[in-house]
């Protein structure tokens, strides 16, 4: 008990920090990489709670797919953020305004949230107990069946996006050499190699 | 065995999916220069997936746990979907050679839209109906800028993608605070809910999402005010991609409007009927009044397309089996005139460059008499006169407004589809009393031939047997209604 309570605090004020520091560092490349830092701490979060899919999730897909793409794009594109930061102080006012009122509006939702009793008893799918079943399991068992149709549905448009950046991007571009090393194996010292006989004292 | 026969009401988009992707893969391996046969193969997989979808025709029969569902309704639309893609696709073939512009991934990317809409029009559930949706409109993206290195075509496609994204958004945000307000995505479980209100007001957070969804859905069949794009997009894209857009995914979209107001929102008509009614107005209107101002024929014919959007939600508007017939009536004319026409478009060619302008058609009458013919046909029936197709679609829609007691809806149809007729007649005007311009190259393909007197003898001949496409029409439309 007392290590999940260690850890959770520890996580959390991990990712806490990192966050700060995802907006505060000055060097962009910095950033991402406490983005990175906070999408581990939230996925130890969510280990804690039981939902080991969903952290997995977060480090293959943010972290593994979305923060390197950030890195890409920050790195390739020559953005000045110290350009970007400027008159931040002179908009923090109105800023901090704007988040104080959108905080004090979630916690008035929040505090007066009810779910109805009978939720429970209407989801079509209940979620089976963490002791029998775990959570990757019972996942799949109700997407690889129930869900097949829109599975296979989401497959299809992931190939037409796939298929659309092809069609619109990919142009063969002349004068490209590549290697290929089938023909290179299969060249014979005669088609390469020519030998002549050259007399003393003549040349060429 | 019991597992085929769960997944036997799928069977023509499993059949149709799995050639999008044999389709994909020999077009891969095999390069730009099968494009020809792969367009022919493609458009043999369309009809062989026709003639799977009426062989295993029975009833009405729900797959996937009820996310997918097939009826009369359904086979009637993926019907008009076929047809509709395959002549995309035969229409492209020469058309993508002369403008240099063909490869393989035209017909498989017209495939995939077809699925998508096979999926729109089946869908059950708002999830499968979010996901057939954008399976359609990715693909539609991608061929509406197929033409990448012109400036126009790569700007259709984006403002399409970019206003599409943002209709889609839209769409979600409305399923989602449906699925808030009622828990349940399925159209089933969504029609006992509503029947069980027995008329009482439901929340108004279900209205709202219920207005989400249709400005979504409207948006997809290019409906004022969500029509903004239809213009530049229909000019921007190739002229087949045109012809597509003009009419297969209009036919699935207004296939899925209709599955899903007179389906699980049958009964809160009340709701949704008045926003059905001002949108069809002010489609009709702006589509009769904008058109007039149009010298590019593309535009104009986007322009039409709203307006004839317009008369169609008519038959939503009224809530009845008979506006559902007459919708269905309406779009198959719809689609053959359309066809016709941008077949017409197709042939405007001079010395090897496309031309757009309406002027451009001056005197045609008197260089190609039967490609002026067959445009004054389309032109008349599009302007609803009879004894020509176009007349019945118009009468089939306002009866069904008249008797559900819309009569304004249906005196300003009217009167919009009065001075809609000005710029119909204006081209047949320009055409046959004007000096001719230049002659236009005759190299008009075979196929599309083919597909311009067919498209000219049913909207010419569809009054000596309508029966077949009405009464197809009407049981489709009495399966939607009692389900």
């Amino acid at each position: 008990m007392i290590i999940q309570a260690i850890s959770f605090y520890l996580f959390g004020f991990v990712a806490v920090a990192a966050a700060v520091m995802v907006i505060s560092a000055r060097n962009p490349v910095h950033s991402v990489l406490f983005l990175i830092l906070t999408f581990f701490n939230a996925a130890g979060l969510f280990v804690l709670i039981g939902a080991e899919f969903i952290a997995m999730i977060l480090v293959v897909v943010y972290v593994g797919a979305v923060a390197v793409l950030f890195l890409f794009v920050v790195m390739m594109l020559d953005i000045s953020f110290a350009e970007m930061r400027q008159g931040f102080l002179q908009y923090l006012p109105i800023g901090g305004l704007v988040g104080i009122v959108l905080l004090a509006e979630l916690l008035m939702i929040g505090s007066s949230w009810i779910i109805a009793p009978a939720t429970e008893d209407l989801r079509s799918f209940p979620a089976p107990p963490i002791e029998q079943i775990t959570n990757t399991h019972a996942i799949g068992m109700i997407l690889y069946t129930d869900y097949i149709y829109l599975f296979q549905g989401a497959g299809m448009v992931l190939l037409v996006a796939m298929v659309g950046a092809i069609v619109l991007t990919l142009r063969a571009r002349p004068g490209v050499r590549k290697q290929k090393i089938s023909e290179q194996i299969n060249r014979h010292p005669e088609d390469a190699i020519e030998i002549k006989k050259i007399q003393p004292g003549s040349g060429i | 065995m019991l597992s085929m026969s769960l997944l036997l009401p799928a069977l023509p988009e499993i059949v149709l999916a799995c050639s999008c992707m044999a389709l994909l893969m020999v077009g891969v391996f095999r390069g730009n220069n099968v494009t020809r046969s792969l367009s022919w193969v493609a458009v043999f997989s369309l009809l062989l997936v026709g003639f799977i979808l009426s062989s295993i025709q029975t009833g009405r029969m729900t797959a996937f746990g009820g996310q997918f569902v097939v009826d009369d309704f359904a086979h009637f639309m993926k019907w008009l979907v076929i047809i509709g893609a395959s002549l995309a696709i035969i229409m492209s073939i020469n058309f993508n050679e002369q403008e240099g512009i063909a490869r393989f991934e035209y017909p498989v990317l017209i495939l995939f839209a077809a699925l998508g809409m096979f999926m729109m029009v089946s869908a059950n559930d708002l999830i499968s109906l979010y996901i057939g949706l954008e399976l359609q409109s990715l693909a539609l993206y991608v061929v509406a800028a197929f033409r990448r290195d012109s400036l126009k075509s790569s700007e259709a496609g984006l403002k399409y993608f970019v206003l599409g994204a943002l209709s889609s958004g839209m769409l979600l945000y409305g399923c989602s605070l449906i699925y808030g307000f009622s828990g349940t995505t399925s159209f089933e479980g969504l029609a006992t809910l509503f029947k069980g209100l027995g008329g009482a007001e439901p929340g108004v957070g279900l209205v709202v999402g219920l207005v989400f969804l249709i400005a979504g859905l409207a948006f997809k069949v290019s409906a004022v005010p969500f029509h903004m794009w239809t213009p530049d997009v229909y000019e921007g894209a190739p002229t087949p991609v045109t012809a597509f857009f003009a009419v297969a995914p209009k036919v699935a979209a207004i296939a899925l409007f209709m599955r899903v107001l007179m389906g699980p929102f049958g009964s809160l008509i009340a709701e949704w009927q008045q926003v059905i009614v001002l949108i069809s107005i002010a489609s009709m209107v702006l589509g009769a009044l904008a058109a007039i101002r149009q010298d590019n024929i593309k535009r104009l014919l986007a322009y039409s397309s709203i307006g004839h959007v317009g008369y169609a939600l008519i038959g939503l508007a009224a809530g009845t089996e008979a506006g559902v017939r007459g919708i269905l009536v309406y779009m198959t004319i719809y689609l053959a005139m359309n066809v016709g026409t941008f077949c017409c478009v197709l042939a405007m060619r001079r010395t090897g460059r496309m031309v757009e302008g309406i002027t451009d058609l001056a005197g045609l009458a008197r260089n190609q008499p039967m490609l002026a013919l067959a445009m004054a046909i389309f032109m008349f029936s599009m302007a609803g006169i009879p004894p020509l197709a176009g007349f019945f679609g118009k009468l089939y829609i306002f009866l069904a407004a008249v008797e559900a007691g819309l009569y304004t809806l249906a005196i300003i149809g009217v009167l919009a589809s009065v001075v809609g007729a000005y710029y119909y007649l204006r081209i047949i005007k320009i055409m046959y009393f004007e000096d001719p311009a230049e002659i236009f190259d005759r190299t008009i393909p075979r196929e599309v031939k083919i597909i311009l007197v067919g498209t000219a003898l049913f909207v010419t001949f569809f009054i000596i047997r309508p029966g077949v496409v009405v009464e197809g029409a009407a049981s489709a439309a009495r399966m939607l209604l009692t389900g």
